[in-house]
Protein backbone atom coordinates (compact mmCIF):
# COMPACT_ATOMS: atom_id res chain seq x y z
CA UNK A 1 0.00 0.00 0.00
CA UNK A 2 1.32 3.46 -0.89
CA UNK A 3 2.29 5.58 2.06
CA UNK A 4 0.79 9.08 2.41
CA UNK A 5 3.13 11.72 3.78
CA UNK A 6 1.69 13.32 6.94
CA UNK A 7 1.10 17.07 7.04
CA UNK A 8 3.31 19.10 9.33
CA UNK A 9 1.94 21.99 11.31
CA UNK A 10 3.06 24.38 14.05
CA UNK A 11 3.23 23.08 17.64
CA UNK A 12 0.65 25.65 18.80
CA UNK A 13 -1.35 28.63 17.54
CA UNK A 14 -1.97 32.13 18.85
CA UNK A 15 -3.78 35.33 17.98
CA UNK A 16 -1.14 37.63 16.49
CA UNK A 17 -3.18 40.69 15.62
CA UNK A 18 -6.67 42.16 15.88
CA UNK A 19 -8.55 44.82 13.94
CA UNK A 20 -12.03 46.29 13.91
CA UNK A 21 -14.29 48.39 11.74
CA UNK A 22 -17.25 50.33 13.09
CA UNK A 23 -19.57 52.00 10.57
CA UNK A 24 -19.45 55.79 10.41
CA UNK A 25 -23.10 56.35 11.35
CA UNK A 26 -23.62 56.39 15.12
CA UNK A 27 -27.25 55.73 16.06
CA UNK A 28 -28.43 56.91 19.48
CA UNK A 29 -31.48 55.49 21.28
CA UNK A 30 -33.51 58.55 20.21
CA UNK A 31 -33.54 57.25 16.64
CA UNK A 32 -34.80 53.84 17.80
CA UNK A 33 -37.59 55.58 19.72
CA UNK A 34 -39.00 56.95 16.45
CA UNK A 35 -40.41 53.50 15.66
CA UNK A 36 -41.05 51.87 19.05
CA UNK A 37 -42.93 52.96 22.14
CA UNK A 38 -40.14 52.87 24.73
CA UNK A 39 -37.68 55.21 26.43
CA UNK A 40 -33.96 55.85 26.56
CA UNK A 41 -34.01 54.89 30.24
CA UNK A 42 -35.80 51.59 29.53
CA UNK A 43 -33.38 50.63 26.75
CA UNK A 44 -30.33 51.48 28.87
CA UNK A 45 -31.61 49.65 31.95
CA UNK A 46 -32.53 46.49 30.00
CA UNK A 47 -29.47 46.35 27.75
CA UNK A 48 -26.84 48.91 28.68
CA UNK A 49 -26.93 50.14 25.09
CA UNK A 50 -26.54 53.89 24.51
CA UNK A 51 -25.55 53.96 20.85
CA UNK A 52 -24.83 51.51 18.05
CA UNK A 53 -23.37 51.83 14.54
CA UNK A 54 -25.42 51.21 11.41
CA UNK A 55 -23.72 50.62 8.08
CA UNK A 56 -24.46 52.69 4.97
CA UNK A 57 -24.69 51.33 1.43
CA UNK A 58 -20.92 51.45 0.93
CA UNK A 59 -20.19 49.72 4.22
CA UNK A 60 -20.92 46.26 2.89
CA UNK A 61 -20.06 43.01 4.67
CA UNK A 62 -17.05 42.65 2.37
CA UNK A 63 -15.92 46.29 2.68
CA UNK A 64 -16.11 46.30 6.49
CA UNK A 65 -14.27 42.95 6.61
CA UNK A 66 -11.46 44.20 4.37
CA UNK A 67 -11.00 47.27 6.61
CA UNK A 68 -10.93 45.25 9.84
CA UNK A 69 -8.69 42.57 8.32
CA UNK A 70 -6.19 45.09 6.97
CA UNK A 71 -5.75 46.44 10.51
CA UNK A 72 -5.43 42.91 11.95
CA UNK A 73 -2.79 41.97 9.37
CA UNK A 74 -0.81 45.15 10.09
CA UNK A 75 -1.15 44.52 13.84
CA UNK A 76 0.19 40.98 13.35
CA UNK A 77 3.17 42.32 11.41
CA UNK A 78 2.73 39.98 8.47
CA UNK A 79 1.77 40.52 4.84
CA UNK A 80 -1.47 39.48 3.18
CA UNK A 81 0.37 36.99 0.90
CA UNK A 82 1.27 34.94 3.97
CA UNK A 83 -2.41 34.29 4.81
CA UNK A 84 -3.36 30.74 3.91
CA UNK A 85 -6.96 30.74 5.10
CA UNK A 86 -9.82 33.23 5.44
CA UNK A 87 -12.79 32.22 7.60
CA UNK A 88 -15.77 34.56 7.72
CA UNK A 89 -18.56 34.14 10.23
CA UNK A 90 -21.73 36.03 9.37
CA UNK A 91 -25.50 35.64 9.28
CA UNK A 92 -26.19 38.89 7.47
CA UNK A 93 -24.47 38.63 4.11
CA UNK A 94 -27.36 38.54 1.67
CA UNK A 95 -25.61 36.98 -1.27
CA UNK A 96 -24.89 33.46 -0.21
CA UNK A 97 -23.12 32.32 -3.36
CA UNK A 98 -20.24 32.68 -3.65
CA UNK A 99 -18.97 32.87 -0.07
CA UNK A 100 -18.01 36.45 0.79
CA UNK A 101 -14.70 35.11 2.17
CA UNK A 102 -13.38 34.66 -1.37
CA UNK A 103 -13.95 38.32 -2.27
CA UNK A 104 -12.31 39.42 0.98
CA UNK A 105 -9.32 37.14 0.42
CA UNK A 106 -8.87 38.59 -3.06
CA UNK A 107 -9.31 42.25 -2.06
CA UNK A 108 -6.77 41.83 0.73
CA UNK A 109 -4.21 40.51 -1.73
CA UNK A 110 -3.80 37.02 -0.33
CA UNK A 111 -2.19 34.41 -2.57
CA UNK A 112 -5.29 32.32 -3.37
CA UNK A 113 -5.95 31.63 0.32
CA UNK A 114 -8.54 28.97 1.15
CA UNK A 115 -11.66 31.00 1.93
CA UNK A 116 -15.09 30.08 3.23
CA UNK A 117 -18.02 31.35 5.29
CA UNK A 118 -19.47 29.76 8.41
CA UNK A 119 -22.81 30.28 10.11
CA UNK A 120 -22.62 30.00 13.88
CA UNK A 121 -24.49 33.10 14.99
CA UNK A 122 -23.01 34.89 17.98
CA UNK A 123 -20.65 31.96 18.62
CA UNK A 124 -19.13 32.42 15.16
CA UNK A 125 -15.88 33.97 16.34
CA UNK A 126 -15.10 31.05 18.66
CA UNK A 127 -16.05 28.54 15.99
CA UNK A 128 -13.80 30.29 13.48
CA UNK A 129 -10.93 30.59 15.95
CA UNK A 130 -11.14 26.87 16.68
CA UNK A 131 -11.06 26.00 12.98
CA UNK A 132 -8.11 28.37 12.43
CA UNK A 133 -6.15 26.83 15.29
CA UNK A 134 -6.80 23.37 13.83
CA UNK A 135 -5.63 24.44 10.37
CA UNK A 136 -2.39 25.89 11.75
CA UNK A 137 -1.54 23.00 14.06
CA UNK A 138 -2.48 20.48 11.37
CA UNK A 139 -0.38 22.30 8.80
CA UNK A 140 -2.81 23.36 6.08
CA UNK A 141 -2.13 27.07 6.62
CA UNK A 142 0.54 29.10 8.40
CA UNK A 143 -1.63 32.16 9.03
CA UNK A 144 -5.42 32.26 9.10
CA UNK A 145 -7.68 35.28 9.19
CA UNK A 146 -10.84 34.88 11.30
CA UNK A 147 -13.46 37.54 10.61
CA UNK A 148 -16.76 38.16 12.41
CA UNK A 149 -18.91 40.58 10.43
CA UNK A 150 -22.56 41.61 10.55
CA UNK A 151 -25.02 44.09 9.14
CA UNK A 152 -27.73 43.19 11.63
CA UNK A 153 -29.51 46.48 10.96
CA UNK A 154 -30.71 44.76 7.77
CA UNK A 155 -32.29 41.99 9.89
CA UNK A 156 -33.80 44.24 12.55
CA UNK A 157 -37.53 44.78 12.89
CA UNK A 158 -37.58 48.43 13.88
CA UNK A 159 -41.15 48.05 15.16
CA UNK A 160 -40.31 45.20 17.57
CA UNK A 161 -39.83 46.90 20.92
CA UNK A 162 -37.99 43.85 22.33
CA UNK A 163 -35.22 43.84 19.72
CA UNK A 164 -35.23 47.11 17.73
CA UNK A 165 -32.61 48.67 20.00
CA UNK A 166 -30.33 45.63 20.30
CA UNK A 167 -28.48 45.16 17.08
CA UNK A 168 -25.58 46.91 15.43
CA UNK A 169 -23.22 46.53 12.49
CA UNK A 170 -19.47 46.09 12.25
CA UNK A 171 -16.54 43.81 11.57
CA UNK A 172 -13.82 42.38 13.79
CA UNK A 173 -10.89 40.30 12.61
CA UNK A 174 -7.92 38.45 14.05
CA UNK A 175 -4.85 36.90 12.48
CA UNK A 176 -4.06 33.50 13.95
CA UNK A 177 -0.59 32.08 13.40
CA UNK A 178 2.04 29.63 14.67
CA UNK A 179 3.34 29.69 18.25
CA UNK A 180 5.91 27.83 20.34
CA UNK A 181 3.76 27.98 23.50
CA UNK A 182 0.02 27.30 23.90
CA UNK A 183 -1.87 30.59 23.49
CA UNK A 184 -5.35 29.34 22.56
CA UNK A 185 -6.81 26.89 25.06
CA UNK A 186 -9.10 23.96 24.40
CA UNK A 187 -12.48 25.09 23.06
CA UNK A 188 -15.60 24.12 24.96
CA UNK A 189 -18.30 24.31 22.31
CA UNK A 190 -21.55 22.75 21.27
CA UNK A 191 -25.09 23.19 20.04
CA UNK A 192 -28.58 22.86 21.51
CA UNK A 193 -30.86 22.57 18.52
CA UNK A 194 -33.81 21.73 20.76
CA UNK A 195 -33.78 25.44 21.67
CA UNK A 196 -33.65 26.66 18.06
CA UNK A 197 -36.88 28.64 18.51
CA UNK A 198 -35.45 30.96 21.18
CA UNK A 199 -33.44 33.09 18.71
CA UNK A 200 -34.33 32.87 15.04
CA UNK A 201 -35.11 34.53 11.75
CA UNK A 202 -38.87 35.16 11.62
CA UNK A 203 -39.53 33.43 8.29
CA UNK A 204 -37.46 31.76 5.53
CA UNK A 205 -36.48 33.96 2.56
CA UNK A 206 -38.62 31.78 0.29
CA UNK A 207 -41.78 32.72 2.23
CA UNK A 208 -40.96 36.37 1.65
CA UNK A 209 -40.23 35.80 -2.04
CA UNK A 210 -43.49 33.94 -2.61
CA UNK A 211 -45.41 36.77 -0.97
CA UNK A 212 -46.66 34.47 1.78
CA UNK A 213 -45.41 37.10 4.24
CA UNK A 214 -45.21 40.79 3.44
CA UNK A 215 -42.64 41.77 6.06
CA UNK A 216 -38.93 41.31 5.38
CA UNK A 217 -37.44 38.63 7.68
CA UNK A 218 -35.89 39.78 10.95
CA UNK A 219 -34.26 38.27 14.01
CA UNK A 220 -36.54 37.64 16.98
CA UNK A 221 -35.84 36.19 20.38
CA UNK A 222 -37.52 35.08 23.57
CA UNK A 223 -35.82 37.47 25.95
CA UNK A 224 -36.29 35.67 29.26
CA UNK A 225 -35.39 32.23 27.91
CA UNK A 226 -32.28 33.61 26.22
CA UNK A 227 -31.28 35.49 29.36
CA UNK A 228 -31.59 32.41 31.55
CA UNK A 229 -29.63 30.23 29.15
CA UNK A 230 -26.97 32.86 28.50
CA UNK A 231 -26.32 33.67 32.14
CA UNK A 232 -26.64 30.36 33.90
CA UNK A 233 -25.85 27.71 31.28
CA UNK A 234 -23.09 29.78 29.67
CA UNK A 235 -21.47 30.48 33.03
CA UNK A 236 -21.01 26.70 33.33
CA UNK A 237 -19.47 26.58 29.84
CA UNK A 238 -17.16 29.49 30.70
CA UNK A 239 -16.05 27.65 33.84
CA UNK A 240 -15.41 24.49 31.81
CA UNK A 241 -13.24 26.47 29.39
CA UNK A 242 -11.19 27.86 32.29
CA UNK A 243 -10.78 24.37 33.75
CA UNK A 244 -9.86 22.91 30.34
CA UNK A 245 -7.12 25.54 29.98
CA UNK A 246 -5.93 25.00 33.57
CA UNK A 247 -6.62 28.64 34.39
CA UNK A 248 -8.28 29.81 37.61
CA UNK A 249 -10.47 32.91 37.83
CA UNK A 250 -7.61 34.53 39.77
CA UNK A 251 -5.20 33.92 36.87
CA UNK A 252 -7.53 35.67 34.46
CA UNK A 253 -6.83 39.25 33.31
CA UNK A 254 -9.71 39.88 30.93
CA UNK A 255 -13.23 38.56 30.30
CA UNK A 256 -14.63 39.11 26.81
CA UNK A 257 -18.11 37.62 26.58
CA UNK A 258 -20.24 38.04 23.47
CA UNK A 259 -21.62 41.58 23.70
CA UNK A 260 -25.29 40.62 23.67
CA UNK A 261 -26.60 42.75 26.49
CA UNK A 262 -24.88 44.36 29.49
CA UNK A 263 -27.34 42.73 31.89
CA UNK A 264 -26.20 39.30 30.68
CA UNK A 265 -22.58 40.38 31.11
CA UNK A 266 -23.24 41.66 34.68
CA UNK A 267 -25.04 38.48 35.69
CA UNK A 268 -22.37 36.25 34.15
CA UNK A 269 -19.64 38.08 36.06
CA UNK A 270 -21.65 37.60 39.27
CA UNK A 271 -22.43 33.93 38.58
CA UNK A 272 -18.79 33.19 37.68
CA UNK A 273 -17.64 35.08 40.80
CA UNK A 274 -14.90 36.79 38.79
CA UNK A 275 -12.49 38.78 40.96
CA UNK A 276 -12.58 42.59 40.74
CA UNK A 277 -9.14 42.48 39.13
CA UNK A 278 -10.57 40.99 35.92
CA UNK A 279 -11.22 43.58 33.19
CA UNK A 280 -14.66 43.01 31.68
CA UNK A 281 -15.49 44.03 28.09
CA UNK A 282 -18.55 46.30 27.92
CA UNK A 283 -18.31 47.39 24.31
CA UNK A 284 -22.06 46.68 23.94
CA UNK A 285 -22.80 50.14 25.39
CA UNK A 286 -21.64 51.93 22.25
CA UNK A 287 -21.61 49.13 19.69
CA UNK A 288 -24.81 47.20 20.41
CA UNK A 289 -25.00 43.49 19.70
CA UNK A 290 -22.99 42.74 16.56
CA UNK A 291 -23.25 38.94 16.79
CA UNK A 292 -20.13 37.26 15.37
CA UNK A 293 -18.26 40.59 15.28
CA UNK A 294 -18.75 41.46 18.94
CA UNK A 295 -15.84 39.58 20.54
CA UNK A 296 -13.06 40.73 18.18
CA UNK A 297 -14.50 44.28 18.21
CA UNK A 298 -14.50 44.30 22.03
CA UNK A 299 -10.99 42.81 22.09
CA UNK A 300 -9.72 45.48 19.72
CA UNK A 301 -11.23 48.26 21.83
CA UNK A 302 -9.85 46.96 25.14
CA UNK A 303 -6.35 46.83 23.64
CA UNK A 304 -6.72 50.23 21.94
CA UNK A 305 -7.83 51.97 25.15
CA UNK A 306 -5.16 50.27 27.24
CA UNK A 307 -7.72 48.55 29.49
CA UNK A 308 -6.10 45.28 28.38
CA UNK A 309 -2.58 44.67 27.13
CA UNK A 310 -0.74 42.28 24.88
CA UNK A 311 0.04 39.03 26.69
CA UNK A 312 -2.99 39.24 28.98
CA UNK A 313 -4.94 36.04 29.56
CA UNK A 314 -8.53 36.41 28.37
CA UNK A 315 -11.60 34.21 28.55
CA UNK A 316 -13.77 34.59 25.44
CA UNK A 317 -17.23 33.11 25.13
CA UNK A 318 -19.76 33.43 22.33
CA UNK A 319 -23.34 32.17 22.46
CA UNK A 320 -26.44 32.69 20.40
CA UNK A 321 -28.83 31.51 17.72
CA UNK A 322 -28.81 27.76 17.26
CA UNK A 323 -28.47 27.68 20.08
CA UNK A 324 -24.69 27.41 19.79
CA UNK A 325 -21.78 28.33 22.02
CA UNK A 326 -17.98 28.35 22.10
CA UNK A 327 -15.63 29.35 24.93
CA UNK A 328 -11.86 29.36 25.17
CA UNK A 329 -8.98 31.00 26.98
CA UNK A 330 -6.57 33.00 24.81
CA UNK A 331 -3.45 35.10 25.17
CA UNK A 332 -4.21 38.57 23.83
CA UNK A 333 -2.16 39.76 20.84
CA UNK B 1 -38.55 18.81 54.16
CA UNK B 2 -40.96 20.94 52.17
CA UNK B 3 -40.99 24.67 52.98
CA UNK B 4 -44.11 26.31 54.42
CA UNK B 5 -45.80 29.32 52.85
CA UNK B 6 -44.18 31.54 55.46
CA UNK B 7 -40.72 30.15 54.76
CA UNK B 8 -41.17 30.59 51.02
CA UNK B 9 -42.19 34.25 51.36
CA UNK B 10 -39.24 34.88 53.66
CA UNK B 11 -36.93 33.14 51.19
CA UNK B 12 -38.30 35.10 48.22
CA UNK B 13 -37.89 38.32 50.23
CA UNK B 14 -34.20 37.56 50.75
CA UNK B 15 -33.75 36.75 47.07
CA UNK B 16 -35.56 39.90 45.88
CA UNK B 17 -33.55 41.93 48.35
CA UNK B 18 -30.29 40.53 47.04
CA UNK B 19 -31.18 40.94 43.35
CA UNK B 20 -33.19 44.18 43.28
CA UNK B 21 -32.22 45.77 46.61
CA UNK B 22 -35.83 45.90 47.81
CA UNK B 23 -36.26 45.87 51.65
CA UNK B 24 -37.34 42.38 52.79
CA UNK B 25 -40.38 43.75 54.63
CA UNK B 26 -41.80 45.08 51.34
CA UNK B 27 -42.01 41.61 49.85
CA UNK B 28 -45.60 40.57 50.66
CA UNK B 29 -47.97 38.06 49.05
CA UNK B 30 -50.04 40.69 47.24
CA UNK B 31 -47.07 42.57 45.79
CA UNK B 32 -46.47 42.51 42.05
CA UNK B 33 -42.85 41.84 41.10
CA UNK B 34 -42.78 44.35 38.26
CA UNK B 35 -45.19 47.04 39.46
CA UNK B 36 -44.46 47.11 43.20
CA UNK B 37 -41.00 45.64 43.65
CA UNK B 38 -39.11 47.03 40.64
CA UNK B 39 -38.15 43.54 39.46
CA UNK B 40 -37.99 43.76 35.65
CA UNK B 41 -38.32 40.77 33.30
CA UNK B 42 -34.59 40.00 33.36
CA UNK B 43 -34.24 40.34 37.15
CA UNK B 44 -37.29 38.08 37.39
CA UNK B 45 -35.27 35.36 35.66
CA UNK B 46 -32.56 35.77 38.30
CA UNK B 47 -35.19 35.58 41.06
CA UNK B 48 -36.62 32.41 39.50
CA UNK B 49 -33.24 30.71 39.19
CA UNK B 50 -32.35 31.59 42.80
CA UNK B 51 -35.75 30.29 43.95
CA UNK B 52 -35.25 27.06 42.01
CA UNK B 53 -32.01 26.40 43.87
CA UNK B 54 -33.31 27.39 47.26
CA UNK B 55 -36.58 25.45 47.14
CA UNK B 56 -35.55 22.53 44.93
CA UNK B 57 -38.17 23.32 42.32
CA UNK B 58 -38.14 23.63 38.51
CA UNK B 59 -39.82 26.72 37.06
CA UNK B 60 -39.76 26.49 33.25
CA UNK B 61 -39.60 29.64 31.08
CA UNK B 62 -43.21 29.25 29.95
CA UNK B 63 -44.42 29.36 33.57
CA UNK B 64 -42.35 32.40 34.58
CA UNK B 65 -44.72 34.85 32.85
CA UNK B 66 -47.61 33.63 35.02
CA UNK B 67 -45.82 34.53 38.24
CA UNK B 68 -47.03 38.11 38.55
CA UNK B 69 -47.14 38.47 42.33
CA UNK B 70 -45.17 37.13 45.28
CA UNK B 71 -48.31 35.10 46.05
CA UNK B 72 -48.28 33.51 42.56
CA UNK B 73 -44.66 32.47 43.03
CA UNK B 74 -45.29 31.19 46.55
CA UNK B 75 -48.24 29.06 45.41
CA UNK B 76 -46.20 27.70 42.50
CA UNK B 77 -43.32 26.72 44.75
CA UNK B 78 -45.66 25.18 47.36
CA UNK B 79 -47.22 23.01 44.66
CA UNK B 80 -44.06 22.02 42.79
CA UNK B 81 -41.31 21.82 45.42
CA UNK B 82 -39.35 18.57 45.69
Amino acid sequence: MAKIKPSKGAPYARILGVGGYRPTRVVPNEVILETIDSSDEWIRSRSGIETRHWANDEETVAAMSVEASGKAIADAGISAEQIGGVIVSTVSHFKQTPAVATEIADKLGTNKAAAFDISAGCAGFGYGLTLAKGMIVEGSAEYVLVIGVERLSDLTDLEDRATAFLFGDGAGAVVVGPAQEPAIGPTVWGSEGDKSETIKQTVPWTDYRSGEVAKFPAITQEGQAVFRWAVFEMAKVAKEALDAAGISAEDLDVFIPHQANERIIDSMVKTLKLPESVTVARDVRTTGNTSAASIPLAMERLLATGEAKSGDTALVIGFGAGLVYAATVVTLP
Amino acid sequence: MAATQEEIVAGLAEIVNEIAGIPVEDVQLDKSFTDDLDVDSLSMVEVVVAAEERFDVKIPDEDVKNLKTVGDATDYILKHQG
